[in-house]
């Protein structure tokens, strides 16, 4: 295995962006994922789960589906995690069962 | 994909080499076996068939990934672009050159300001003293014209500066209380012959922190061949007790550094002697030599013979700098030390200095060029005071100095830190300041392989050194 060594400002800043091994020397695993839509990006803007657009957010309340279902986001809406986690059980697919979806009174 | 080994240059070390990526401005250690790899694509060769698809394909991916990341290996069919690609602008300001005066003491018989090649048209000159309406103009246009920027820097040039000294005392009072009033930072620097640095001045200037360069020659003799008064005398003995007088003071106030600005002429060669003197006779904290600008065939001009001799004095010093930095001690060569924090930071530039991007200088009678030598050109002027700068001839000039127009330039490895060389040298030498300043080629190569040189004996023995150049922007 050869050595390459990044040692200016600019080749650290290569590296660094580079992000997988880099040589020897500097070998960057790649991390897990974190959870959670805030330091993720994503999907269910640009493009669906399946980098597909076919689940996009048509209906507009498939963003509010997202939030429920993927991060715990309690000012938008109801959180599946302890107070309601049966909200969006009527709601299969939301594109046609969007309407299903109905308000929580707390 | 055909992948070829892109442009670079080494320096040998202790285990490998220390390789400087010229269209990335990266500098990486390589070891031999890397190295290897790097030759192995001299001609070209298809990547994915070199990587093969056996056991050790996934090493020879990593180590080819790193090289084409850090720009060691390019597609075959790369070439740098050949239209300019300016930031976007306008390029906010940062630093500002007020020409407050176009009158001297001295009678330097190598000025450019005076001598044959003086480019200022004598139809544009303008009074010999700003007046401190016009400077406080120069620092609302600094002010007004720098957005986004917390630090912004005035430097003030003649002309003998300091001969206009009350205009430079109310202008740092105005630029401080302005700076003050928009809770931002404006420094200041000042370069002068010395001659005028009387006890109020001194403490002025250390209370102000300003940055000051000092110019002086050298020894006596090396000295008062050029930088003499209008009657001949040399100024040597006359400025030394002042110049001891500043550093004295300004070491007490912990001020900045205080630099000799060496001019370098045919009857000049002693670099090491000159550097000697200034540090250890006089004090000074850094010593940066520069190259007498001339038309050829000056009596001061540098020949071709000129030009190695300052090279291998330049070589001297550099052995110097490298004992000193493996020691963690200062040494005072500043074109050395401008190099490797260059070196160190990976600067690219697409333009050889700040002239019309970050920088503008602005003459005695307000008028804004490219820089301090262009003031009062006539030809480069770039704006002025009432009306403001001229953005469509600041724009036209950057486009014509960008280093994509500067097709000679595109096979040189220097490319990243000299991007073609000084305008203004380039118009004492061409006519045209956006020319490339071929005459100085080889040297300029020479001396960059100095500083990657110095660059990796210093890695190679105290990589901590360069510590030193992480926290300078």
């Amino acid at each position: 295995m050869s050595k390459i060594i990044p040692l200016n400002r600019k080749a650290k800043r290569i590296a660094a962006s580079f992000g997988a091994s880099f040589g020897d020397a500097h070998a960057l695993a790649p991390q897990d994922p974190p959870l959670g839509c805030t330091t993720i990006f994503a999907p269910g803007w640009e493009v669906d789960t399946d980098g597909g657009t076919s689940n996009l957010c048509t209906p507009i309340e498939r963003d509010l589906y997202d939030c429920h279902h993927s991060c715990y986001w309690p000012a938008q809406v109801p959180d599946a995690l302890t107070n309601s986690p049966n909200w969006s059980q009527s709601c299969g697919a939301p594109v046609n069962d969007w309407s299903q979806i109905d308000l929580v009174f707390p | 994909m055909k992948y070829t080994t892109a442009q670079h240059r080494r320096a040998e070390g202790r285990a490998g080499s220390y390789v400087w990526a010229t269209r990335s401005a990266a500098i990486a250690f390589l070891d031999p076996d890397a190295v290897a790899v790097l030759d192995e694509f001299t001609g070209g060769r298809d990547a994915e068939a070199w990587m093969g698809a056996d056991e050790a394909s996934k090493e020879r991916r990593q180590s080819f990934d790193a090289l084409a990341a850090l720009g060691l290996l390019e597609p075959a069919e790369f070439a740098l672009p050949l239209t300019p690609d300016l930031p976007a602008m306008p390029f906010p300001l940062g630093t500002l050159v007020l020409n407050v005066t176009n009158k001297c003491n001295l009678s330097c018989t190598y000025c450019y300001e005076y001598g044959e090649d003086r480019i200022a048209t004598p139809d544009s000159k303008g009074p010999a003293l700003m007046s401190a309406e016009t400077a406080r103009g120069s620092v609302d246009l600094l002010f007004n014209n720098s957005a986004g920027r917390r630090n912004v820097s005035l430097t003030f040039f003649g002309g003998e500066t300091l001969l206009n000294f009350p205009v430079i005392r109310e202008t740092v009072e105005y630029a401080e209380t302005r700076a003050r009033a928009e809770g931002r930072r404006v420094s200041f620097a000042l370069t002068t012959n010395a001659t005028l640095l009387s006890e109020e001045v001194i403490t002025f200037l250390t209370q102000h922190h300003f940055g000051v360069n000092i110019s002086i020659d050298g020894p006596r003799e090396t000295h008062d061949a050029h930088r003499a008064f209008a009657s001949g005398k040399g100024s040597h003995a006359m400025i030394v007790p002042k110049i001891r007088a500043l550093i004295e003071a300004n070491r007490a106030a912990k001020g900045r550094p205080i630099g000799a600005r060496v001019t370098v002429t045919a009857h000049s060669q002693d670099v090491r002697g000159i550097h000697d003197h200034l540090v250890n006779e006089l004090g000074f904290d850094s010593v940066g030599f520069a190259p007498v600008t001339s038309a050829p065939g000056r009596d001061y001009a540098l020949s071709g013979e000129n030009y190695w001799t300052l090279l291998r004095g330049f070589s001297e010093l550099a052995d110097d700098f490298v004992a000193a930095a493996i020691a963690n001690r200062h040494h005072a060569f500043s074109n050395l030390n401008d190099v490797l924090r260059e070196l160190h930071h990976g600067v690219n530039k697409a333009h050889p200095c700040g002239a019309g991007l970050g920088l503008l200088g602005v003459s005695t009678a307000g008028e804004i060029g490219l820089c301090h030598r262009f003031v009062e050109s006539g030809r480069h002027e770039v704006g002025s005071l009432s009306r403001g700068i001229d953005e469509d001839r600041r724009k036209a000039f950057l486009e014509a100095g960008h280093i994509s127009t500067k097709v000679v330039c595109h096979t040189c490895f220097a490319r990243p830190l000299c991007s073609g060389g000084c305008y203004h040298e380039a118009q004492v030498r061409y006519n045209d300041a956006s020319q490339p300043n071929l005459h100085s080629c080889e040297w300029i190569r020479a001396f960059m392989d100095l500083g990657l040189q110095s660059y990796a004996r210093i890695m190679d023995e105290n990589p901590a050194f360069f510590a030193r150049y992480e926290e300078s922007a």
